[in-house]
């Protein structure tokens, strides 16, 4: 029992990490219809920025690693995938707005490709480990809780169910209760209406790649402090994975995106405890294939008829 | 007798003339230039499925992969014991590899029936992901280990002709008047529906047909290279093939056949230049990495020459085209 308990705890953590990649792969396939292929390696970008933020902003912090300069690297590093997200826009997917699917899917796969090899150019391929930015531990807990007690949790893996959960939040706030929320669904509606309306195409597709880059930068800080090895080529899986979490959710939703994130977390750990780990990815995409077949619309997505 | 076939059967002929000189190549040479005859095998049934059906296939290499160790896996088996001769066994190997991989298109075939663009190429990337860990648990392939020991059956005629034989029969069928299905499939699929013809049937098709004869190339690669590795049929070598496909032009047979010619040499110049040493550091380290150079041609053809780069005739599809 405990053990099973242990890999839900487990299951989650990463979880979270899944949910934060797939909000992105979500909104920007709401408003666009198109799956941004790099949104894996801004995440691994998203490490990175903390590799290289996170000692300057401890610097100025005061020393140690504290709560304070988490925030401020977590920020940071979301600012910069936010930009990088904007500026992949503007320059690789703007000039194809009105080209086929397929030619704009085809430059997403060249972006991703190039952020990995270039990021291995830069960084250098092998692995670097990732500064200390909190003080992880295992939580304790009262030994009246029976065979709860003896689960390892830790600082860590609260935290990313914590941050993601927050951060979901703020998201459908500014989905929900926002102007530029109030365009973005405008526009996931009826692009031609809303753009009739008034609605500034541009400058909501910018921002809505803004806004998911800056999650998957956010999600690389959480895996960073869980896992403190990054390399370029860590948002490879985490991408994919994430992609099968948005599609098991229903695209496009942002509630679908988060429980699939779970869900492929969860599956992934008790896979990995029950089984074996090598079956881990077949296992995901297999799940992804039944998904597609017999409930293409997602867990929570709509249906959507096609039109001649 | 079509006029295709008739210069199928010359080059058959001119490969057999040339078989005995490539004994005296140098090694590294020839290996280049089977990898060659494989590149195009691979590109052209790749050609079928993306280029002139309009599907979107991001797992080309999985069907290599079934090739590859169905072929193997028969080779291995009987080849001391039976009394059959190398040749026949190899042939045998070959087209029971293929056979396999023509299935393993099926599989990924049907789910395709509902899927389309963005989608189709995840779940084609989820089944090449399927297969490799398929293999990597199966003891009986190698699993992690790799599967080897084969002997080196295939030589510059059997790949060649292989090469021959892949882009008769996709030109043919394209060409048939069965095969305009499979355009008008690519062109508009509801236009092609109203009119009756079958596009599931079409779209099966070409995913059956494409993967036979990647299990074909797969064949010949493991009797060439003698061992075979799971991590070999991921989802890089996948973007390999799809890279040439697009680089020649979707749906141009010429382009992609010089596409794969081009993709194969490039490498080895790269690496030729990584070892100048008269070059700066930076220019050297780039020229290692040649999937930089993939990324970026692909992201600047998209935007500027989408149609690719050997494509010189006018595309025989609308522009403008959404799908």
């Amino acid at each position: 029992m405990t053990e099973f308990l242990q890999q839900l705890v487990n299951g989650l953590a990463q979880g979270g990490i899944y949910a934060l990649i797939a909000l992105g792969y979500t909104m920007v396939y709401g408003v666009l219809r198109f799956i941004n292929f790099a949104q894996g390696d801004v995440f691994m970008l998203g490490a990175f920025a903390g590799f290289y933020l996170g000692p300057t902003i401890l610097r100025i912090t005061g020393s140690g690693p504290s709560y304070l300069g988490a925030a401020l690297v977590l920020i940071a590093a979301m600012a910069t995938c936010g930009l990088i997200g904007v500026v992949i826009e503007r320059l690789c997917y703007r000039p194809l707005r009105s080209r086929p699917r397929i030619t704009v899917l085809i430059t997403a796969i060249g972006v991703s490709l190039l952020l990995e090899n270039a990021g291995q150019l830069v960084f250098g391929a092998d692995p670097k480990s990732f500064p200390e930015l909190i003080t992880d531990r295992a939580l304790e807990f009262p030994v009246s809780w029976g065979s709860l007690s003896a689960l390892t949790i830790t600082l860590s893996q609260v935290l990313v169910v914590g941050v993601t959960l927050a951060l979901l939040l703020i998201l459908r706030q500014i989905v929900r209760h926002t102007r530029i929320g109030l365009a973005m669904r405008a526009l996931s509606l009826n692009p031609t209406a809303a753009q009739l309306c008034g609605i500034n195409l541009d400058r909501v597709i910018a921002f809505t790649f803004g806004l998911g880059s800056a999650l998957a930068g956010a999600a690389g800080i959480l895996i960073s402090i869980q896992q403190p090895s990054i390399d370029p080529l860590m948002g490879i899986n985490a991408g994919m994975k994430a992609f099968v979490a948005a599609v098991l959710g229903g695209v496009g939703n942002l509630s679908g995106a988060v429980l699939g994130g779970m869900l492929i977390g969860l599956t992934e750990a008790l896979v990995v405890g029950y089984l074996s780990p090598t079956y881990r990815d077949p296992i995901v995409f297999a799940v992804l294939i039944l998904i597609l077949l017999f409930r293409p619309s997602g867990l929570l997505g709509r249906t959507e008829r096609e039109k001649v | 007798m079509p006029r295709s076939n008739l210069i199928f059967f010359g080059v058959l002929l001119a490969l057999g003339a040339l078989n005995p000189l490539m004994g005296t190549l140098n090694p590294y040479y020839y290996d280049i230039l089977i990898g060659i005859g494989i590149n195009v095998i691979l590109a052209v049934s790749l050609n079928l499925i993306n280029g002139y059906t309009g599907q979107f296939s991001l797992g080309h290499a999985g069907f290599m992969a079934v090739g590859a160790y169905t072929a193997s896996w028969v080779t291995l088996h009987f080849g001391a014991s039976s009394g059959i001769p190398g040749p026949v066994l190899f042939a045998l190997a070959l087209l029971l590899g293929s056979l396999g991989a023509a299935v393993a298109g099926l599989a990924v075939g049907i789910p395709s029936l509902r899927l389309r663009g963005d989608y189709l190429a995840i779940v084609t990337l989820g089944f090449n992901e399927i297969i490799k860990g398929g293999i990597q648990n199966a003891d009986a392939l190698g699993a992690q280990r790799g599967l080897g020991g084969m002997v080196q059956y295939t030589g510059f005629f059997a790949t060649f002709a292989c090469a021959a034989l892949t882009i008769v029969v996709v030109y043919n069928l394209i060409h048939s008047t069965y095969g305009r299905g499979f355009i008008a499939t690519h062109d508009d699929e509801i236009a092609a529906e109203a009119v009756g013809l079958n596009t599931t049937r079409y779209k099966i098709t070409a995913f059956a047909v494409g993967a036979f004869f990647a299990g074909l190339a797969g064949g010949l690669y493991a009797h060439f290279k003698q061992f075979i590795h799971p991590e070999g049929f991921g989802f890089m070598r996948s973007i390999d093939i799809v890279v040439m496909v697009i680089l020649g032009g979707m749906g141009r047979m010429t382009g992609v056949c010089l596409a794969a010619v081009l993709l194969t040499v490039l490498p080895e110049l790269l690496r030729t230049v990584s070892h100048l040493e008269s070059l700066p550091e930076w220019l050297r380290r780039i020229a290692e990495n040649r999937m930089i150079f993939y990324s970026l041609l692909l992201i600047v053809l998209m935007l500027a020459r989408p149609q690719g780069l050997f494509n010189f005739r006018l595309p025989f599809t609308r522009k403008g085209r959404s799908s």
